[in-house]
């Protein structure tokens, strides 16, 4: 945290129960002003519980929040009128064109007719959804929607903007188009909290993150910090044949380092700080006679983040719900 | 899924340019906030037409089937039945369609947009209300159907065309009301066919048990009491008196009071259900 700044979210203790499950077992957060905050953590983690805690959508059942120095439970509704809000399901109406939507968003807000219709225009144009804009948002791709969603929560400008894995399920050119418009939200000066599940998303936008894991915080920096902790690297490697794993994972614990078995059957990764190590690696599968598909030098996965900071992987793989949900 | 793609995408510059010239407006009233809604729900309408079928064509089966299958039969004949079973008629269909209010509300629980609703800084029971106002239009659609069909069927009303809207406004004004209490359920149930079938199975025993259909004095005592206490008898008489031109100041003031009750129990119930679900 940058020492002097304001905090534009204080949160301490926050939990929350549904039932038995404990979705979040008392979490803390300081968020400097007018920057990007990074929440990441798998499926499950408790990100989406603590955005809605934090958006006065749902009452925590213990601790407490400041959102802009207003607390969310005694002051929700001065909280709600400087925060928005795009939920991790398109919070977009899907029944309604996507100019509708945005008319309805700026008629809500107190826009008069002609001026909520300006700004909608205004919107759908700078977001490049302008010629879907009568078409009904159900009609709409994956990535198109998110911009809408985006733009429906900006409808007013916000103080903060609470971001809910606002790229899952989309393809990379979309999540650079995304990725654009939180820069330049950030850039006006609106601070920006981001859930996600991707190393890489917190990496390119986020200025601190904190990783989260069953409702708690395991871990807290910069994305440097983060990625230092776990190894500057990872080699992605795919095998022809899923039988071979066993003796690939061998070859790389050996040759590279810290191994972890990826949800794909045939797949594996190892961290590995350099190229160097990376080419090593790859001459030993060759040499043991281990068929490769497929292999990558990247950044550490989220599997590979969770390991290095618990010992244990995170437990859903971040891929097959989030699908589902986009579609 | 039909994709729609565009070209091009987003333009850096506009979007800065976008973000950074908002005022904040003044927040509206909770009235207009309401109105808003309302208009939401007319859009939906406008988009997907079909979604009247339910005030248009089974209104104008209700009013067909029970004159031609009872009429013969109860009155002698279908057109002297037609008299009397056509304000029964205008009650039953119009108040089946208050269920459709908290289907409609359990299936919008399901979508992201109810969240967006939830973080905006406006009054609570906008949303809430706005639907209920918005449904008050398929109310009033469903009741002109089966004003028209009688007439051409030759139903007369004797309090003449006044006589009429008068007992439809009424009609409309109870289902408003009954509608909170569809709406607290569609809250508290899981899924729309859950509150489909509760609803009915409050609605059939409620209606049918009532003096829509025939004259409760040939009924045994215990149930000419219920049927006497009945609150969809009690509007079903008031409309009678309405459109026969001859007011039942009393059954009049009954339904709007009932109205008004739920109303005032249901919409803060409601309110609080729809923050907490």
């Amino acid at each position: 945290m940058t020492a002097g700044s304001a905090l534009a979210i204080e949160a301490t203790g926050l939990a929350k129960s549904f039932g038995t499950t404990r979705a979040v077992a008392g979490i803390d957060l300081a968020v400097p002003a007018g920057a990007i905050y990074g929440v990441l953590g798998p499926n499950g983690a408790g990100k989406t519980t603590t955005i809605r805690m934090l958006a006065t959508i749902v009452p925590p059942d213990a601790g407490s929040a400041r959102v802009l120095g207003h607390d969310v439970v005694a002051e929700a509704d001065a909280v709600r009128g400087l925060v928005s809000l795009t939920g991790q399901l398109a919070s977009v109406d899907e029944e309604l064109t996507g100019r509708e939507n945005l008319v309805l968003i700026g008629r809500l807000l107190g826009h008069r007719r002609a001026a909520a219709r300006a700004r909608a225009d205004e919107l759908l144009d700078a977001f490049g959804i302008a010629s879907a804009a009568g078409k009904l948002v159900k009609h709409w791709s994956g990535g198109m929607r998110r911009r809408l969603d985006i733009a429906a929560s900006i409808v007013v400008t916000p103080q903060l903007a609470f971001l809910d894995e606002p790229t899952t399920g989309l393809d990379p050119r979309s999540r650079g188009q995304v990725w654009e418009i939180v820069r330049a939200l950030v850039a006006e000066g609106t601070t920006v909290l981001l859930c996600t599940q991707y190393l890489e998303e917190a990496d390119q936008l986020a200025d601190g993150i904190v990783v989260i894991d069953h409702g708690r915080v395991i871990a807290e920096g910069t994305p440097g910090q983060l990625k230092a902790s776990v190894g500057t690297g990872s080699l992605h490697v795919r095998l022809l044949d899923p039988a071979q794993r066993a003796a690939a994972a061998r070859v790389l614990e050996a040759a590279v380092g810290t191994v972890v078995l990826e949800p794909d059957p045939a797949a594996l990764s190892a961290v590995c700080p350099d190229a160097r190590l990376a080419a090593l690696g790859m001459g030993e599968l060759g040499r043991a006679g281990l068929g490769i598909a497929e292999f990558s030098l990247g950044q550490p996965s989220l599997d590979e983040v969770f390991l290095g900071l618990t010992g244990h992987a995170a437990e859903e793989p971040p891929s097959a719900t989030l699908e589902e949900q986009a579609s | 899924m039909t994709a729609t793609t565009t070209p091009g995408g987003t333009d850096t510059a506009a979007v800065r340019r976008a973000i950074a010239s908002t005022a904040r407006p003044p927040r509206p009233g909770p009235l207009a906030t309401a109105l808003t809604f309302g208009w939401r729900g007319m859009l939906k309408i406008k988009h997907v037409p079909e979604q009247l079928m339910d005030v248009t064509i089974t209104p104008v089966l209700f009013v067909l089937m029970f004159t031609y299958l009872f009429g013969g039969a109860l009155a002698g004949s279908t057109s002297a039945y037609l008299q009397y079973v056509l304000p029964g008629i205008l009650v039953m269909s119009v108040v089946f369609t208050t269920v459709y209010s908290g289907v409609a509300l359990n299936t919008d629980l399901t979508k992201g947009v109810v969240d967006r609703f939830r973080s905006l800084p406006i009054w609570r029971p906008a949303p809430l209300l706005g639907a209920l106002l918005g449904d008050s239009v398929r109310y009033v659609v469903a009741g002109t159907v089966i004003l028209v069909l009688g007439v051409v069927l030759g139903y007369r009303p004797a309090g003449g065309v006044a006589g009429a809207l008068l007992a439809l406004g009424l009609v409309v004004l109870f289902s408003f009301g009954l509608s909170w209490v569809y709406s607290a359920l569609g809250l508290v149930l899981r899924s729309p066919s859950a509150v489909l079938n509760g609803g009915f199975t409050v609605l059939f025993p409620l209606t049918f048990l009532s003096n829509v259909f025939v004259d409760p004095a040939t009924l045994p005592g215990p149930l000419q009491v219920f049927v006497e206490v009945n609150p969809i008898s009690v509007l079903a008489t008031a409309s009678r008196s309405l459109m026969a031109g001859d007011p039942d100041g009393t059954a009049i003031a009954v339904s709007l009071a009932v109205a008004a009750a739920l109303t005032a129990v249901f919409l803060p119930v409601t309110t609080r259900l729809y923050r907490s679900r």
